[in-house]
């Protein structure tokens, strides 16, 4: 893929040296202490809060000259979110580009885990809009902070219950709570809870950057991340009654497409780069086939 | 180095030169027990050697306070590299530290004394940085925990005698703590809180 020309005038990745500093002491001690959310001072981007302010910043903070970025929105290459920060990068830090999932050595996501598994070596970094996982329980952030240190999840446990109490499962279908290593109870960020059983004992490297919140936490390669459940209500992922339209594939996560005015719609891989690496492959959907 | 009271110099190429330090010592807390080159690209004054100055020089600043062991702290050539090139206030007082230097390993003081965190904010806590001159991970302790698939092997020397000890205190006070990051020549090797560390026999 071509990369835009490179921006002269700004240092490398765009951040400068003591910000990068800054925010590389706090991605230490995240991945040293897994799930916990590290405070950090969070630099005004070039970009509204909302659009990946704390995301790009670790990458900026983490990307190298050899790195092979990779950003993707919903599991799309192609949004305007995604697009912009590739060339955020491409023209600061004149970085190889690709949406190719396995050709990608830093990752940056939007609300999606791809679908291809992610080997060692590789770095997810999530965009994370309210990092922490007990405020719409409590709003306080010395109350939550306390919480955390006590490791007291009952009001997480309670919010899941009362799912189960009013809808007869538990209803929490994204930002599925986690819990890291057995201590600390995280928030996977906006992500399906589909694509939670993904962050469990992965090969890759897993970091999360709330720009507008201001925290970083981080989950090392091959960590226990457990989705929070009950005996008698054991974690689910949703499934899909239907393949891909486009690809066929099964077991990946679909978006619904409207195709016309009639309420006609398709279902199609949500995971762009694995949907045309399919096609490629040969395998024909329901859609593609009649087309 | 020049003579006389000449400076050694710093990062040839400061951004990029940075960036693979932390790299390294990114990849090597992420994968504890795992080894990453580090090659070493500075000749400060001894006693600090150039893997100890390649991390203090990456990742110390104004913000970031640096401890030195005694054999550092009298070297006058040491602190003043260590003052030109990271502008890093140098504490006497271990607690202080975000970042410590003990080039003599086997010396190193008590975990306890540097800053562990808190309850709230086990992140205020120190990184140390040991010199050390061997680093297998084919031999020596037995590591699970965070980042390890299944179980590793780390063998470090030379260290103070009741390290086995101190680390087991270590990990169990998480999430306080401090991490620990081993620098031989050309590589390194980092143990964060999170790991369990038990003999290899």
């Amino acid at each position: 893929m071509s990369a835009a020309s490179p921006e002269t005038g700004y240092n490398f990745a765009y951040l400068d040296e003591g910000t990068k500093r800054m925010i590389r002491r706090a991605i230490l001690k995240a991945i040293a202490i897994p799930g916990y959310q590290v405070p950090f001072a969070s630099r005004e981007m070039p970009m509204p809060y909302g659009w990946g302010t704390g995301g790009v910043q670790v990458t900026a903070a983490i990307l190298g000259r050899a790195d092979v970025l990779k950003v993707i929105d919903q599991g799309s290459d192609d949004t305007t979110n995604a697009v912009s920060i590739r060339a955020f990068f491409a023209r600061t830090a004149d970085v190889a580009v690709t949406t190719r999932t396995r050709e990608a050595t830093v990752i940056q996501t939007r609300h999606r885990i791809p679908e291809a598994p992610l080997h060692e070596g590789q770095v997810l970094v999530y965009q994370v809009p309210i990092p922490e996982p007990l405020r719409f329980l409590e709003p306080r952030e010395t109350e939550t902070r306390q919480l955390h240190a006590l490791a007291e999840y009952g009001l997480m446990h309670v919010k899941l219950y009362e799912d189960i109490a009013r809808h007869g499962h538990i209803a929490t279908t994204y930002a599925y709570p986690v819990e890291v290593a057995g201590r600390y109870v995280m928030d996977p960020s906006p992500t399906p809870k589909f694509d939670n059983p993904k962050m469990d004992d992965s090969p890759a490297l897993q970091l999360f950057g709330a720009g507008r919140e201001k925290r970083i936490y981080a989950v090392p390669p091959y960590t226990r991340v457990r989705s929070l459940d009950f005996e008698d209500h054991p974690f689910r992922v949703q499934r899909f009654d239907r393949p891909c339209a486009l690809c066929g594939a099964e077991g990946v996560y679909l978006d619904e497409v409207l195709l016309d005015d009639a309420g006609e719609r398709m279902f199609v891989c949500s995971d762009t780069d694995h949907c045309e690496e399919r096609r490629a492959e040969g395998h024909v959907g329901e859609e593609a086939a009649h087309a | 180095m020049a003579r006389g009271s000449m400076l050694a110099r710093g990062f040839a190429d400061p951004v990029h030169d940075a960036q693979g330090v932390f790299r390294a010592v990114m990849d090597a807390l992420a994968r504890p027990g795992t080894i990453r080159p580090l090659v070493p690209v500075l000749a400060p004054p001894a006693p600090l050697t150039a893997e100890l100055a390649a991390v203090a020089l990456a990742l110390a600043d104004s913000d970031a306070a640096l401890w030195l062991d005694a054999a550092l702290a009298r070297s006058q050539a040491v602190t003043d590299f260590l003052r030109f090139h990271t502008g890093a206030r140098i504490t006497e007082d271990p607690a202080e530290a975000a970042f410590a230097l003990i080039s003599d390993a086997a010396a190193c003081p008590d975990f306890g004394a540097f800053a562990q965190g808190t309850p709230a904010y086990p992140d205020r806590s120190a990184t140390l940085v040991l010199a050390v001159s061997d680093l297998s991970d084919r031999a020596g302790w037995r590591l699970d925990g965070p980042g390890i698939r299944g179980s590793a092997r780390l063998a470090a020397s030379p260290l103070p005698s009741d390290v086995l000890d101190r680390l087991a205190r270590n990990h169990a006070g998480f999430p306080q703590g401090i991490d620990l990051i081993f620098a031989a020549a050309g590589r390194l090797a980092a143990l964060p809180r999170s790991t369990r560390v038990a003999t290899g026999d």
